[in-house]
């Protein structure tokens, strides 16, 4: 090569810069302030924290841990546990960020940490820096989770069509359509805890998510042989503390176990995937009186442990206010069908059109079976204590639906008042607009304060149920005949409860109103029917507020009585009374083998 | 009278070798007779890891296949994902995407470009190029929140979108890289030391680089015109305006100006890339990461790194988890069989420069 004179000098060039303020280090040594969206330490908002342990599930590091906090309790819909981090593992990827279905967990521009103790390198985000909410950095809204919040809407009858018929207005989750409405589900589990079954609800829906709809069903037979109803009329506690619904609409829990469910078409479809493990009998011999949905569930899983159980039903149908209460619409007869013929099928035995007290006498039963579970439910309506209550014209719901569920019709004419802001108030009012009648519903408090299912109450407006609220029942006004032709109700304010609790109605003097009607319907509440019982038994057995006292394993303070569902449980509802079903098999069981 | 063969060991702790990897040398004199490269001192598992991992979890994991240049490896998985879902990415990642990788390609060279100086002794250039690069860095935490570690592609597009004022900081850096070429060639490439130590050195075959399968700028400092991003172009690369250069002698000193030049093509682009950028989403969101199951299916897709075309082969049973992924970096060929051919006869003060030349990065042949 020959004697490159220009490259020997251009080189020089390079003294130009001596002197400039270089970019990297410069001394003194400042920190350098990181960048808005820096991904550094964690910092985790304890309050909005549910600890539902998503972040420790995405990290790949296995770097997260949830650990108990002091001062930091378990409630319902919060584990009470919050994330720590191991710094030495963390790799800062912030997927765990993005996956926080509260977005509580954030990280921060924080990013040195020098210290001798290795156990240091441990930090609870949030308890170890809590200055931390001043310097968050990288956050995850709803629009950059990757988490989805939106529900996949549930396919419904229009409000037009449905009021033409019975018909099931849910029409229920496609294949691809619950599969991706289970994909949203994070699996935490805190549902779980909320569920008066503790159903296996994270499994399942995560065997629905990866196509293994046979797993689910398995999983939701464990515990629960009335899945399918709960599918379709939950009241779904699990849903209102979905960890996703903190920031958009929870998992449909519901719909997705309806889903499951369904896949199993007929009792030898669900026998099959089921598969129940039968003991072989056991010689001991255990009455239920009402095949509700306590009673069909101790049933089940009595007959499942070897008993020899009999239930005794006063009516023609077995599933109690799911078979009476439910309206058709919601719950098809075929469905209520299928479950209690798998039920009978593996040994449970159903002794229809038999009241104890009338066809068989409560003692007999008390000689003849070692144990005996009580499961009436609720079935004689308040009265409402107005005039002209008892008139021809005025009916209550649950006999009302209870004529119409056993197929036999009851004129209700064209305009009707249900008086009540419950589920079985709906139930009547959707019902009575099945008849093309007028239907308004008169509350005493606001929409809001109504006991009944949001959805239900959508569902009744959508069908064309007017709503009258803070609306008090005065009198049933009578025709020449004695028939009512008229309710007068008056308006009511609200008036705040001093104590703190929900504000009372009070009527507002002199604003009463007429409304004409063909019949008034009562839905203000149910209660037991006790008189089957002996009097020494009624002695015996605590009852308070109408509801027999049950310890934690329905257990009556007669030990070979057990009781469930509404005449025990203050829920009064389906998914309560399966819990309690479940509880007393194992009830049942401990009493007759300490017993025998 | 013929020399004695002595044994020396380079590596796997030496500031001559990039990454951590050892080549055993048989010396006769200052000349290599036989070179043996051994690798293992990085195996971190990431295809077995990611066998054990979401899809999703997989993305934190890939990047740390390439430090210098991470963002190759996450556009492959984001890329294999997606076209085994047949997922879109809105057009806006797909630019802002290109804008990443190339970003990352002038980071990369820079970050070469103090390691090539600074085993032949020039240990200015290194100061400034490393201190160069960290203005790239600093735009990438601006962008992605790390700054080496970007996290930054995944299936569906981007994870965020350019932060305010991105783009004008973006430009001024462009400009005052483009202001600094000069510099670095008065420094490093018309330097007499950095000629007299490069051109000639570590000659690759221009005959044999095909059949060796050479690939990157090797490849093209052998004159021969090869580039994934021209050949099959990926996101939006057909949209740009560029050149492959090409540089005859196969050379370290042909592989060092092919990188040169580059550096310009990547200002250019990323000044295109700003300027045809389309509005709208960034992001075509995947279910959530853990119920996500990936289809069945496979997909073959590759990058132009800074190395070379650099290859991910995924595959998915329909489960949760990758049943496969496949790494194909092209330091495998560079780092092994063709440093052990081109090494022989080679003086040992020029075996780091020519491991440096062909830009081994060991994570790429152990993953």
């Amino acid at each position: 090569m020959a004697f490159d004179i220009k490259g020997i000098i251009s080189p020089f060039n390079a003294l130009k810069q001596f002197g400039k303020t270089p970019h990297t280090v410069k001394y003194p040594y400042t920190k350098k302030e990181a960048a808005e969206r820096y991904r550094g330490f964690h910092f985790n908002d304890l309050e909005e924290c549910i600890g539902c342990g998503t972040c420790a599930t995405i990290c790949q590091n296995k770097a997260i841990d949830m650990i108990e906090i002091e001062g930091i309790e378990t409630t319902t819909g919060d584990s009470g546990l919050r994330p720590r981090v191991d710094n030495g593992r963390c790799c800062w990827c912030a997927l765990c960020v993005e996956v926080c279905p509260t977005g509580s967990l954030s990280l921060t521009k924080d990013y040195l940490h020098v210290t001798d103790d290795p156990d240091s390198f441990l930090w609870t985000p949030g308890v170890d820096n809590p200055d931390g909410e001043k310097i968050k950095s990288w956050v995850s809204d709803v629009e950059h989770s990757l988490l989805d919040y939106q529900r996949i809407p549930m396919r419904e009858l229009e409000g037009k069509e449905r009021v033409k018929s019975f018909a099931e207005v849910v029409l229920g989750y496609s294949e691809e359509e619950a599969r991706e409405e289970a994909a949203r589900c994070i699996g935490c589990g805190l549902c779980t805890d909320n569920c008066p079954v503790h159903m296996h609800i994270p499994e399942y829906i995560n065997a629905i998510a990866s196509g293994h709809y046979d797993d689910a069903v398995r999983l939701i037979y464990d515990n629960n042989p009335l899945g399918e109803t709960c599918g379709k009329v939950c009241t779904r506690r699990c849903e209102d503390i979905c960890a996703v619904s903190k920031r958009g609409e929870p998992i449909a829990i519901r719909w997705l176990k309806r889903f499951a469910t369904e896949t199993a078409a007929n009792k030898e479809i669900i026998a099959e995937i089921v598969e129940p493990e039968i003991l072989p009998p056991n010689g001991h011999k255990v009455a239920i009186i009402g095949a509700g949905p306590s009673g069909l569930t101790a049933a089940y899983y009595l007959a499942m442990r070897g008993f020899d159980v009999t239930i005794f039903e006063s009516k023609a149908h077995a599933g109690g206010m799911i078979m009476y209460g439910i309206p058709k619409y919601r719950l098809p007869l075929d469905s209520i069908d299928k479950q209690v013929e798998y039920m009978k099928s593996i040994g449970v035995k159903i002794q229809y059109n038999t009241k104890v007290g009338t066809d068989i006498t409560f003692d007999e039963l008390h000689k003849n079976f070692e144990a005996v579970f009580v499961g009436i439910g609720f079935e004689v309506p308040y009265s409402i204590g107005i005039e002209g209550e008892n008139a021809e014209g005025s009916i209550q719901a649950v006999n009302y639906l209870r004529e119409i569920n056993s197929e036999r019709n009851i004129d209700i004419g064209d305009k009707v008042v249900v008086i009540g802001g419950g589920n079985v108030a709906i139930d009547a009012a959707r019902v009575s607009r099945r008849f093309g009648a007028d239907v308004t519903i008169l509350y005493r408090r606001r929409v809001e304060d109504m006991p009944a299912d949001w959805e239900e109450i959508e569902g009744a407006e959508d069908e064309g149920v007017h709503i009258k609220t803070q609306a008090i029942p005065l009198e049933n006004i009578l025709d020449e005949n004695g028939r009512v032709k008229a309710i007068k109700y008056a308006n009511a304010e609200m008036i705040p409860d001093p104590d703190g609790g929900r504000p009372r109605p009070k009527i507002i003097e002199g604003d009463e109103h007429v409304m004409e009607v063909t019949t008034v319907i009562g839905a203000i509440g149910q209660e037991a029917d006790y008189s089957f019982f002996s009097e020494d038994i009624k002695e015996k057995i605590e009852i308070k507020r109408g509801r027999i006292v049950v310890n934690d394993l329905q257990q009556t303070s007669v030990p070979w009585l057990f009781a469930g569902g509404d005449i025990s449980n203050r829920r009064a509802d389906a998914i309560s009374a399966v819990a309690d079903g479940y509880r007393a098999v194992k009830g049942i069981e401990k009493y007759i083998l300490e017993k025998s | 009278m013929r020399e004695k063969e002595t044994t020396l060991y380079l590596g796997p702790q030496h500031p001559g070798i990039t990454g951590n990897m050892m080549v055993k040398l048989k010396v006769a004199g200052d000349t290599v007779v036989k070179a043996e490269t051994h690798v293992g001192y990085l195996h971190r598992a990431f295809e077995k890891l990611m066998e054990q991992r979401t899809w999703m979890q997989s993305f934190p994991i890939v990047c740390r296949i390439c430090v210098p240049e991470p963002d190759p490896n996450e556009e492959n998985l984001a890329r294999a994902v997606e076209e085994i879902e047949g997922r879109e990415v809105p057009e806006r990642a797909k630019y802002i995407r290109v804008m990443a990788l190339e970003l990352s390609r002038l980071a990369a060279y820079m970050l070469w470009m103090g390691g090539q100086s600074g085993g032949l002794g020039l240990y200015t250039a290194p100061q400034w190029s490393v201190g160069d690069r960290d203005y790239i860095l600093d735009l990438f935490e601006e962008l992605t929140g790390g700054r080496i570690y970007h996290m930054y592609i995944w299936a569906g597009g981007v994870r965020r979108d350019l932060p305010d004022g991105f783009k004008e900081r973006v430009l001024k850096t462009m400009d005052y890289f483009e202001s600094r070429l000069p510099e670095y060639d008065k420094l490093i490439f018309d330097n007499a030391i950095f000629k007299k130590r490069t051109i000639g050195i570590g000659v690759i075959d221009k005959e044999k680089a095909l059949e060796w399968g050479v690939v990157g700028p090797p490849l093209r400092g052998c004159g021969i015109k090869h580039d994934v991003r021209i050949d099959e172009p990926y996101e939006i690369y057909d949209k740009l305006e560029f050149e492959v250069p090409t540089v005859e002698g196969g050379d370290i000193y042909a592989r060092a100006m092919v990188r040169r030049r580059e550096m310009e093509q990547s200002i250019s682009m990323i000044r295109q890339v700003l300027d045809k950028m389309p509005g709208g989403p960034v992001y075509n969101k995947v279910p959530n990461p853990l119920n996500w199951y990936v289809p069945k299916g496979d997909a073959y897709v590759k990058t132009e790194s800074a190395r070379g075309e650099f290859g991910y082969y995924a595959v998915s049973d329909g489960s949760l988890k990758p049943r496969r992924v496949h790494v194909r970096g092209p330091a495998y060929v560079h780092g092994v069989s063709l440093l052990e051919r081109i090494l022989v006869g080679a003086n040992i003060s020029d075996v780091s420069p020519i491991m440096n030349s062909l830009g081994v990065c060991p994570p790429e042949i152990e993953r």
